[in-house]
Parts: structure tokens; sequence; C-alpha cells
């Protein structure tokens, strides 16, 4: 149908099927490696800090945080927006690869909807913490009442959140489900383990492998990829008219939805090359995850690197050509100039001009270097939402009440605790699930594996 | 039995079985074996029905023990007569705390005081209160108040203390030891007659009265020049040019409501009125009138009198007054002398320094001016201050003499604020018989032997004469809470003049009337009325302007050198008779902006060659260790602090807040006054102490948030500094359909040009609204609740910059961004184009907060009612009698806002509706509203013809805040203008 030549070999090593399922099955066999014991306990720590965090913000009040009259949104949404960036990249990537049908994409599918998975659970923590009455919470649900009049607000970009969110989680939740069916079946096909075989002969619901199963297998797919491609883009549209719904100058601005968007696949792309060369590093995974693969990411990156600057730039230009007082004070006097400088050339040089660097060939194949490159693009996207949040809000329309804003130990403690909540989602992936996605590394193993070199080879 | 049919044979013998069975015995649903006959027939032995009572009785006991806390709601067994759950009783009553006086309506709520309203039957406060008088309601509920008398440092009872009180005075009397009463001012005509019956029975009992910020030089200037020992009422709304040194009379001097009133009611530009006042302003700090001046000169304490000879002689080369040599200054004198001699007797010169050399050159110039009788009355002069430090001095010398036996204190504190307070405290050691009559155990009342724990004034029966001829009445509100007995009482008692001073006062009263009043009334009537009114007026004929005597003038040589300190009343505290009042504690200074502490404020010139920042701290003369303001209007070689802080023993809320600068007083020339003492201040390095200021940014950036002319602009263009209106208005054009209102629409507007800053609406507010006091620290996180602020802003020079007030509250937009930003709705817009909120629905998410452009939406991000961390007057059982019943108290989590008192608006349409009318415009005020002694703030219906609200968006200074985001605030504000020549 497709010749996929021009990606050259995805599968190296000379492998059979059975290598295939070997070689991804192994770090679900073998003896737990102490690493990941250490991981784990040090993952567990910092989701227990987050935990006390949480209890402490509820059992006492939002007061533990930083927050005050004037900035009332700080890291809490700042954290969630990036979560929800990050949880972004998954679904992206395997749908729109998988709609454009793009083979190579398999290998890494599977890792990057995982990591979807638990950074849109990350994300959800944080608008229900954030609430000043978490337990009064269910009133943003649209549920039959004996308040009259007083029902949920339509027009709120909030009630949108929590409907694009769910959505959103639910879909990718079930995507994602759906692709490991055929793998659990593996396991409980090779396991020794009676427990095992029960349990993954669970949740493989019973997966014969025969042709019809592969066939609805296939349909469910890509059905479910066409049904979730308009979730990406709208979730994290949604989320950008939290900010462009209001009238906080930097937030009241048309560009948001796009601009938003984009900055999620960014860092969503950022943080699956961050997972992607610690797995194929410590799981042996190169013959899989190619450097082939890593260098597609990053001209990808580069390319969306270029959009974020020139959103940046865009943005920029907006508020001079507006003319409004405001917008320009934001822009130019407290974010390229102003108290929150730093904050404002980190995002920029991190989004719009390390990754530039992605244009030397060098750079990409320096697997060093890809990797501390999107480490700064985490960072750089962490510093967008601060500066977008923090900013806008600390200096807006009338100076009497300008304040400034630093996190409390609280905030952070929440921060690290989603960030082990995620590590510790991650971990127990990698030790219970088929980190590569088994039955499509099959699937494209014959096209293009080495044992059968493609036409344009011979 | 119903008859049974067949068909064959098997079922036939199928049918016998069952009837069969259906006959015998049924078998017991549980095995039965093993059971005794009794429990198989299913009745209980005795010894069952005692282990059923045994567990019935234990689970009644456990489940009972476990029991929800008890909130008692009492009614009435025997409802009071005027008293109507839910409905207020208004009092009409008086403020005086021995400084300030106000005539007040006390808003009573199931018999406790909540509120103080102005009472707009007063000729002097028209209405008017100040921040003081807001919070005094708060200090009846402080949980600081003595339950009971107190004998040698344990709590006693009367009987005790009056017989032991009574012999001692006794004794001294039969052995003529000398005995003094030292009280406040008292401006009571009865308290006055009843303390001479006093000291007519106990002939050796002396009178002193004593002010801890003394006014005394005006009075006896006034000696020198007319014979008079008076302070003349001052009229400032008959005077065209002001020229004020260092009398701050919009903030704390003398009557600062009374004067307030007039001061604006000579500004007010509506309806094509375009004559106003002109204010000269020459101070030593920025003061709150200072920061309302057209023209404001900063100078040093020791220039004034130099300053003030130098225009006294401008004046007299134009009168033909004989002039003195006076020491030149750099000052610019010209334009007020110029002024003030084209408005001859309509002009006023006031000096708010307490030096004789001083008063007498203001005098003279008043003299020359001919303004003695016009904006000076000497007929009715006020009472108020008249303690005299030279007596105190001498008291103060004889106790420590060992020369007096006995020392009665009534509502003063020198053990605090005297400024050589060990010298008194070590003379007060030596008097035996020590009596305090006190509502707190105070710094002085805790080295007493006696505290005679007196009332609080919503407890008291009084009256007053704040100045001559206008008098003022004192009923009690409440029942007295505590043990307790009026001052007053005690000397009615002690003197044997009847039982109580309720019944004395009517006597005074009956018996002055018969001399005084004209009308030819029943007593009784007359006493009604008075109560109901709570004022009166009482013509008393002129004794003729008395004759000038001139006197020698002359003035000082003005320091060049290092720094004088000016010590000032804060606005909120004062001098510390209110320092344990967490809502005066929390209001912001209208000038710095500060809360919670004192401090130093030094100019901006001193603070750069020193390398001094804002919160660095300084040690002050070697020994008072203070943190540091540098703030903008402070004159070149002097140094600002505010008086009333340090306390000891003023409460759990004011106890060791800031630091105690009485000693820094200026004893030199004789008087107490409050400036002029040298300091040093020294820095000391790397110690900085955070402030906690509600402001931050002082500057507009040039958004035309708050928009100035002056009058000569306001001539030519009434709209001049208000162009944008015109052009924002014709922008603002919306797609969607405008709200639609039956009737009414709620609307207020701030004039700018009366309002002064002076903070009443916010206390106002906070009383009304029962907005909690966060404290010090959440106000440094800048999380402080009041729903009404007010922003100050500077423009111009540092060294002496244009000041500007502006009220802030929710401007109730009619496309309010906070309301559809709310995912629950819980903030959504009424009929009435209120932006109304439902505590109870919101679940703080804060999207509101942040989509304000005027932040005003406030946050409760703790708990702060039954809150040990916030422990105010939310966390005391008495401390919170003082809510508002009509308004929620909201909880943790929740965000709060101004409602333009949605309790009154609704109260006063069912009153409306009761009385089956339409509204009246003004019937319904707001809490700032109702009370601003300026004016400033009107409240009404928009869409009534002819309203005051309605009328006044009709000017051309009208504008909305931030009118360009098309937010449609109903909240509307007039530009300010001042009166200068450029």
């Amino acid at each position: 149908m497709y010749n996929t030549n021009v990606r050259g070999i995805l599968i190296q090593g000379n492998k059979t099927y059975s290598d295939v399922t070997r070689d991804i099955l192994k770090p679900l066999d073998d003896k737990v490696p102490l690493w990941w014991w250490i991981t784990v306990f040090l993952a567990t720590g910092a989701l227990l800090w987050g935990v006390w965090g949480v209890y402490y913000t509820i059992a006492t009040g939002i007061g533990v945080w930083g927050l005050n009259n004037n900035v009332a949104w700080g890291w809490a949404i700042i954290n969630f927006v990036w979560w929800i960036g990050i949880g972004h990249a998954g679904t992206a990537f395997s749908i729109f690869l998988l709609i454009l049908r793009q083979k190579w994409r398999s290998t890494i599918n599977r890792a990057a909807e995982a990591m979807t998975i638990f950074a849109v659970m990350a994300a959800g923590l944080f608008p229900l913490i954030h609430m000043g009455r978490i337990w009064d919470g269910f009133f943003i649900f649209p549920y039959w009442n004996t308040r009259g009049p007083l029902w949920d607000n339509f027009n709120s970009p909030l009630f949108w959140d929590v409907t694009a969110i769910s959505t959103y989680f639910m879909a990718s939740f079930v995507f994602w489900y759906v692709g490991m069916i055929p793998d659990f079946a593996t396991i409980r096909d090779r396991t020794t383990s009676k427990i095992k075989k029960k349990v993954y002969g669970f949740f493989s619901f019973g997966w014969l492998g025969n042709a019809r199963g592969w066939l609805r297998f296939e349909t469910t797919a890509l059905l479910l990829g066409g049904m979730a491609a308009p979730l990406v883009v709208s979730v994290h549209s949604i989320v950008s008219m939290d900010f462009s719904v209001s009238v906080v100058p930097g937030w009241h601005t048309t560009i948001f939805p796009p601009y938003f968007v984009i900055g999620a696949i960014f860092s969503g792309f950022g943080m699956v090359l961050t997972l992607m060369i610690i797995m194929r590093k410590i799981y042996k995974f190169q013959d899989y995850v190619t450097d082939n693969h890593l260098d597609a990411i990053t001209r990808i990156l580069t390319f969306i690197s270029l959009i974020m600057g020139t959103a940046y730039l865009t943005e920029l230009f907006t508020a001079w050509y507006s003319g409004s007082e405001y917008e320009l004070f934001t822009f130019m006097k407290n974010r390229v100039t102003g108290d929150y400088t730093f904050a404002y050339w980190t995002m920029l040089t991190c989004n719009a001009i390390i990754p530039q660097l992605f244009w030397f060939k060098k750079v990409r194949k320096n697997i060093t270097l890809v990797f501390i490159i999107s480490l700064f693009i985490n960072v750089g996207m962490w510093f967008e939402r601060y500066v977008i949040v923090v900013t806008s809000l600390s200096k807006d329309f009338l100076p009497a009440t300008w304040a400034t804003y630093s996190p409390t130990i609280t905030e952070i403690s929440i921060y690290v605790g989603t960030l082990g909540l995620f590590i510790l989602g991650v971990m127990l992936f990698f030790r219970f699930v088929p980190t590569i996605a088994i039955a499509e590394v099959k699937g494209i193993l014959k096209e293009t594996s080495t044992t059968k070199p493609s036409e344009d080879e011979k | 039995m119903e008859k049974q049919y067949w068909q064959s044979l098997e079922e036939y013998k199928k049918l016998k079985d069952q009837s069969l069975r259906e006959n015998e015995e049924p078998l017991p649903e549980f095995s039965i074996e093993g059971l005794e006959e009794s429990e198989i027939k299913g009745k209980s032995s005795r010894r069952d029905f005692l282990k059923m009572l045994g567990f019935s009785v234990g689970t009644v006991a456990l489940v009972s023990s476990c029991q929800m806390p008890v909130r008692k709601a009492i009614p009435f067994l025997n409802q009071p007569e005027d008293l109507i759950p839910g409905v207020p009783n208004f009092y009409a009553s008086t403020f005086f705390d021995g400084i300030d006086y106000c005539s007040i309506l006390v808003k009573t709520r199931e018999g406790r005081p909540i509120k103080i309203e102005g009472n707009d039957m007063s000729s002097l406060t028209k209405g008017g209160t100040s921040v003081r008088v807001q919070a005094s309601v708060l200090n009846l509920y402080d949980d600081a108040r003595l339950r009971n008398p107190r004998k040698v440092e344990v709590d006693s009872d009367w009987e005790t203390v009056d017989r032991d009180i009574l012999m001692k005075l006794e004794e001294f009397s039969k052995k003529n030891e000398k005995v003094v009463l030292l009280t406040s001012t008292i401006i009571s005509p009865a308290t006055r007659k009843l303390i001479t019956d006093f000291t007519g029975k106990y002939p050796n009992v002396e009178w002193v009265q004593y002010d801890a910020v003394s006014y005394s030089s005006i009075r006896h200037a006034h000696k020198q020049n007319f014979g008079k020992n008076v302070i003349p009422f001052y009229r400032f709304d008959k005077a065209d040019v002001i020229v004020s040194f260092n009398a701050d009379f919009l903030g704390n001097w003398l009557l600062p409501v009374t004067f307030t009133k007039q001061f604006v009611s000579n500004r007010h530009l509506m309806k094509g009125k375009t004559k106003m006042s002109r204010l000269f302003q020459y101070e030593s700090r920025l003061s709150l009138t200072g920061s309302n001046a057209d023209y404001r000169y900063g100078i040093r304490p020791s220039e004034e009198s130099a300053i003030l000879l130098n225009l006294y002689n401008e004046i007299a080369k134009a009168t033909g007054n004989p002039t003195y040599y006076a020491p030149p200054v750099s000052i610019e004198i010209k334009q007020a002398a110029k002024d003030l001699l084209a408005a001859k007797g309509k002009s006023l010169v006031v000096s708010g320094t307490n030096n004789e050399r001083i008063q007498l050159i203001v005098n003279a110039i008043n003299e020359a001016l001919g303004n003695y009788g016009k904006t000076l009355d000497l007929d009715h002069p006020i009472n108020l201050k008249q303690g005299d430090e030279n007596k105190m001095t001498a008291l103060v010398d004889e106790m420590k003499a060992g020369k007096i036996n006995g020392l009665m204190i009534y509502n003063v504190n020198p053990a605090y604020d005297y400024p050589d307070r060990e010298a008194f405290i070590a003379g007060l050691n030596k008097v035996p018989l020590k009596v305090s009559f006190a509502e707190t155990l105070d710094e002085t009342a805790g080295l007493c032997n006696y505290v005679c724990t007196t009332h609080n004034y919503l407890e008291s029966w009084d009256d007053a004469e704040p100045i001559t001829g206008t008098y003022s009445f004192m009923q009690p509100a409440i029942r007295p809470i505590f043990n307790t007995r009026q001052f007053q009482d005690n000397l009615v008692k002690w003197a044997g003049l009847g039982t109580d001073y309720a019944k004395y006062l009517e006597k005074f009263w009956e018996q002055k009337i018969a001399n005084e009043y004209p009308e030819t009334v029943k007593f009784s009537e007359f006493w009604t009325k008075l109560k109901q009114d709570g004022v009166l007026q009482l013509d008393q004929k002129s004794s003729g302007q008395p004759e000038f005597i001139s006197q020698e003038l002359s003035a000082e040589d003005p320091l060049k050198e290092g720094l004088e300190v000016v010590l000032y009343e804060k606005i909120s505290i004062g001098a510390g008779k209110h320092t344990n009042n967490p809502w005066l504690l929390e209001l912001p200074d209208p000038i710095t902006t500060a809360t919670w502490d004192n401090y130093v404020c030094v100019p901006v010139s001193y603070a750069r060659e020193h390398n001094l920042n804002k919160e660095d701290v300084v040690i002050v003369n070697g020994n008072i260790e203070l943190p540091v303001i540098v703030q903008p209007g402070q004159p070149d070689g002097t140094v600002s602090i505010a008086l009333g802080f340090g306390r000891t023993a003023a409460g759990k809320a004011g106890n060791n807040v800031g630091k105690n600068v009485f000693p820094l007083m200026n004893t030199s020339n004789g008087r107490c006054n409050v400036s002029g003492t040298p300091v040093t201040i020294e820095k000391i390095e790397g110690k900085t102490y955070e402030l906690a200021l509600t402001q931050m940014h002082h500057t507009m950036e040039g958004r035309p948030i708050f928009r100035e002319t002056t009058l000569k602009d306001y001539i030519k263009n009434p709209a001049s500094g208000n162009e944008r209106h015109k052009i924002d208005e014709e922008k603002n054009v919306t797609l969607y359909s405008m709200v639609d209102f039956d009737g009414i629409q709620w609307g207020l507007t701030i004039d700018l040009n009366s309002c002064t800053g002076c903070a009443n609406c916010v206390i106002a507010c906070q009383s009304e609204n029962n907005i909690p006091v966060i404290g010090k620290d959440q106000v440094r996180r800048r999380r402080i609740m009041h729903w009404m602020r007010i922003d100050r802003y500077y423009s111009d020079e540092p060294e002496n910059p244009d000041v500007y007030h502006m009220p802030i509250m929710c401007q109730q937009c009619d496309n309010a961004p906070c309301e559809n930003v709310c995912p629950v709705a819980a903030t959504n817009h009424s009929n009435e184009g209120l932006n109304q909120m439902a505590y109870n629905r919101c679940i703080g998410t804060r999207y509101c907060m942040n989509n304000c452009p005027y932040r005003v939406r406030r946050f409760n991000w703790y708990e702060y009612v039954n809150n040990n961390s916030y422990d105010y007057n939310m966390n005391s059982e008495l401390g919170k009698m003082v809510l508002n019943p009509d308004v929620i108290v909201r909880q943790r989590g929740v965000v709060e806002k101004c409602t333009y008192c949605v309790q009154r608006l609704q109260a006063g349409k069912l009153q409306a509706k009761a009385e089956n009318r339409e509204l009246i415009d003004g019937e319904i005020q707001t809490a700032c509203s109702q009370s601003c002694p300026a004016d400033a703030i009107r409240f009404g219906n928009l869409l009534q013809k002819g309203s005051v609200v309605s009328e006044v968006n009709k000017e051309e200074r009208m504008y909305h805040l931030l009118e360009e985001l098309h937010t449609l605030p109903s909240t509307s504000y007039l530009t300010k203008v001042r009166n200068r020549e450029a």
C-alpha cells in the first residue's frame, strides 16, 4: 500500500518473530532490577510528599499556597496546563501517525500513550485540589437538582474544561487499552505463572488471535483513533480558552487555541523524547527504537519550535498592533523587560532557540545532546505556562493592586507529588505492560527488517 | 375451603396429599434441637428481659453520648415591647472617647449594638463618622474588657471596692490630704457639674484634665489675645482660602468629621457650580489633609514660626499692621499671602503645632485678615482638649514628692502615653490610694490598687457639649454586659448624690432647661425628644467680639542640620486608645497603606543619601528600633513616626504591636508638642522587617484611572481631564442584547473631588458585612479581606507629590467579566443590576478573581471564623456578637465581595412594600455612603428620575473606571478638580 522506504529500516538486528516477543517481554520476565526498586521507592516518596501537600491544603485552606488577592492562580494551574500539554503527545503521536499510516510510530506509540494517561491523571488532580471547596466540587456537573435556575454555567470555560479533559482521558485510555489486548494475550500464552495467566487472561478479554479478531481490532483502533483525533485538538484549545475568554491582558487573545495545541504537542514530543532515550538505554531497545526514530522526532521538534517562535513573535506584534496600553505593558514591560524577564527569556530560549540546534545532523545524532535538549524543552514549556499565568495576573489593570507571587513549599510538594505519580505510573508500566506494541512491531517486521531488504536497497 | 376439582386419580391423590400437608403443623424455620420449652414457644424469660434491658440501656447511653455540640437559639419568653427579632432598633447617642466627638445612631439587633451610623440631625457631624467611631462598636465586645471590679490585682465586688475607697476618701478628707482626680478632657456638662459636686463634698480632691496629645497653646494664645481660654470653632465652610500649618484637620485635628463636612461643602462642584475653596498646607509630614491640599509645601517643624511670621509680615504690610523681624525662609509664601489678602474675612489660618509663639502669630494673621467672628467663632468655642500639661507636670512632681495620697484616674493612660512615663510610674508608686476607672486593664490600671471597671460608652448615660451651645446625648444601647459601673455612677455614689448617674443626669437637665430652654414644653416630652434626636442646639446670645490684645511676635531660627521628628496620630488607632481594635489595626493607612505597625517615614532624599530602603530597620535615638518607609512628600530634615503603638497592656490584638514613641514628644518650650524633637537614626545593617503593606506600586503608569483637572480648566471645559470618557463611550458598542431592568438599577457614584481618603467607608463596610480580620502575616501576603479599599497613587516629584485617593469596591458591572467565567453560576446578575454572589454555591475556583479587572473579589484563604490562628473578634464568643445577622459569615474556600449592601436594599424594599409606596430616593444607603463625612459617596436608583445618582451621572466629570473594557459598571467616578493657578 504505502512504501515506507523513505524511513529506512525500522527494526534492526535481524529479528525473528520470537526474538521480538522475547526482547520486548524481557523486562516483564526478568528478575526485578535494583534500579527499578530504587526509582519506585523515590517516586513513592515523592508521591507521599505530594499526598501530604494535598491533605494539608484541603485540611487547612488554599491559603497554604502563595496565592493572593491579585494572583489567584499559580503553580497549580501552571502545572495543570503543563501536564495536560505533556499528556498531549501520546495520543497526538499515535493517532495522527496512525491516521497518516506512519509505520515507524509502532515502536513508540505504546509508551507515548502510557505517558499520556499518567500525565492526564496528574493534570486532572490540579483543578480538583485547586478548588476552595473541593467537597462541593460536584456542583460542576450538570446533574438534576432542586436549586431552580442555579445550574451550571455553560458559558464558563472551566465547565468546558471539565468536559474536555474527562472526555480526552477516557478516549486516550480506551485507545491505549485496546492496543494492548493482543499483547496481554501474548503474555498470557507465554507465562508459566498461574497468577499472571489469570490476570493477563482477564485483561486480554479472551483474545484468540484469529483473523476475525484482528480485523475487528484494526477497525476499532482506527475508529477510536479517528474519534480521538479531534479531542487532541479540542482539549488543549479548551484549556487555552480558560485564559483567552478572560479580560486579563496577555490572556485575552485569539491566538491561544492553536498556540496552546502546538505548544502541547511540542512539550509532549519533548517528553516522549526524554522517556524514549531513557527506555531504550535501560532496556536495550536500540534495535526497536532506533536512532532513526529519534531523528524523526527531532525533525518534528525543529519544525514545531519554529511555530512556537512565530507564535511568540505574533503575540508581541498583536500587543503592539492592538494599541491597548494594558496589553502592551504586559508584554513589553512585564515579560520582555521587567520583573519576569528571566522567566520570559528562559521560555523563549528553551522553546524557540535551543531546539533550532536540531538543524545540525551532528546534534541530532548525538543522543546525549538530544536528551539534554529534550529536557530544555520540558523546562521551557513549564516556563511558558508560568509566564502566561503569573505575569498577566500579577500586574494587570489597576497598578494599586499589583502583587507578586512565589510558590510555597506546599505547592512545590504537590508538583513533586505529581512527578512521583507520573514516574511511578511509568515504572509500573515498564514492569507489567509490554512497553512496545509487540503485535504492531511484528506487523512491520516483515516489511522493514534487515532480513528482507527492500527493493531500493537491492 | 374451596371446592376442588380433579381430572384423574393421580391428580386427586396429589391434591389429597397437599391438603394433608397443609393441615400438619408447619416445620419451624430453624432447628429446634437443644432449645428449652420456653424458647421454642418464643416467650422470653426474666433473664432475657434483663439482658435486653441491659443491652438497650447500654446502647442508648453509648449512642446519646456521641452528642452534637449544642447551639442555642433561645426565643424570648417575654418579648420586650419594642423588640421584633430581625428588625433593628436605632438609638441616638454620642461617641466621645476623651479625644474625638461624634453624634451617632447605634443600630441594635436583638438587643446588641452591631453598627454605628452617623446622626444626620447633628449640626456638627451631619451624619458623618470617622473610622474610630465606626470601629468603636467592636470595643464593646473586646475580650480585654474587665468583667468585674478589681482590688489589688484580683477580681472583687462592688461592695468591697465601695467600702474600701469610701473609707480612704473620708480618711483623707478628714486629714485634708490631697487626692487628685485625673481625667481625660470632659465635655459633658453634667459630669463637670458632678465633679464640682464631688469636689464640694471632698474639698481635698483636685481635678486635673490630661490630654496625651495636647492643644493647650491654642487656648493660651487666645487667652493672651482675647482674654478667653478657648479654642475657637473653626468654620472651614466659610473660608475660601485656608492656610494650614501642620493641622491635619481632615484626619485628626480636633473635630475631623465636622471639619471634613465643612471643608467639602465649599468644594462641591455640582450643577454648574464653579467656586471652590483653596487649601494651602504647610506641613512636616504628608498628612491626609496635605494629600488633599491644592498647594502643599514641606517644611521643617523648626521653620514653622519663621514661615508664619514671614507670612504675617506680608499680610501686615498690606493691612498696615506692625511687622516684626523674621528669619528669612526659602519656602514660597507669596501665593498664600496673595490669596489670603484677596479673601479677607473669608479665609482661615490654622496651626496644629502646640507652641504658643506659633499660635500667637496665627491669631495675629487671622485678626489682621478680619477672620475673627467670621471663620473663627469665639462665642461657641470647641470644648475638646481642655488638658493642660503644666498641671500634669506639677502633678507628677507632687506625686514624686509623696504629696499626693490618692489618685483617681479616669479614661487616661499616662503610664503609657506620658512623655516621661518612668517619672509618672515612679510617682504613682508613691501614691497610697490608686483608683482607676477603666474598661480594660491598661498600663495605668494595672498599677492601681483598685480598678472600678467602667461601662463601654454604648452602655452609658451621658451628655456632651462639643462646642458651646451644641449638646449631644449619650444613652445606653445595651444592658451592661459585665459587672461594671459607669465612672459617673461611682462619683454619684461616693458623693452621696443618689443611686445612679442616669437620674442625676435627668435632674441636671431639668434644672438646666429651666434656665436655658426658651420654649415652654413639658420636661418629660423634651427629655424623650432629646433621647430620640440625640442632639440639641441652644441658641446663645453672642457676648460680642472681645477686643484683640496684640502681643509681641517672634520666630525661632530654623534648624539647618539634623533630623527633626514629627509624631502623629494614625488615622486608624489615634493616640493609642483604640490600639486593641483589630479592625483599626488592619486598616491601611491612607497615605502609606501600611497596616498593623508603626515605622519611621524618612524623606526620599535622605533615604537616597543614606542608602535606606523600605523595610530596613533603624534605631531612633539609640533606643527605638523601627522599620523604615521611604515616604514621598516627607520634607527634608524630618522623619515622622506614628503614636499609639507599642502598648503592652492593650489586649491580645494590640499588645506589642509597633513601638511606643511618646518619649520622643517635644517638651522643650514648656508645652508638650508632637513635633520638633531632634533625633538621630542609625541603620542596622542587614536587618529588615517586613511591613504589612496593602499596596506596592504607587504610580498609575499613565493609565486613565484617576482623572483630574484644575479649576481653571474645569471652568473652561467641565469635561477637562475626562476627555477620554466621550471617546470610550462612543466605542462602547455591542452585538449582544443589554440587560433589562424592571424599575431599579442600583448605582453608586464617588466624587473624587470630595473624597478625602479618610477610610471611614472601609471600616463601615467591614462592620456592616462581617469582614474578617486576618492579621499581619496574611496582609503581608496581600490577602486583606476588605471589600472596599482606597487605592492611593502619587504623581509628580517624589519630594512633594500629588496624592490621589480612590475608593474602589465592586463596580457592579452590567457586562461583568466575573460572571460568565464561574462554572457553577455562583456569581450572577440580578435584574436590579447587582452582581450578586451565592456564597453557598461557590466552589472556589477563583476564576472570577482573576477576571475582575478591578480586583475587588476576596477569597477566604482560610477559615477565618472560630480559628485560633486568627484570634480576633471572630474567634471569640464575645467578639462574634458584633456580627451582622443579616450577612452570612463566609466559609473557607468561598469568594466574596461587595454587594452594594444587598441586605440593606432588601430591607428597604420590604419597608416600602409594607407601606405600599414607591422607594424614596436616598432612603436606602449602603454602609459606605451612609456615614461618608465628605458626602463623596452617593447611592440610589439610576433609573429613578431625579434621583441623586442619576443627576450626578449627568455631570461632565463623570466616568467609569476602566470603561474602555466595556464592563459597563454601575459605579461611577467624578474627576478631581484642584484649585490651582497652573
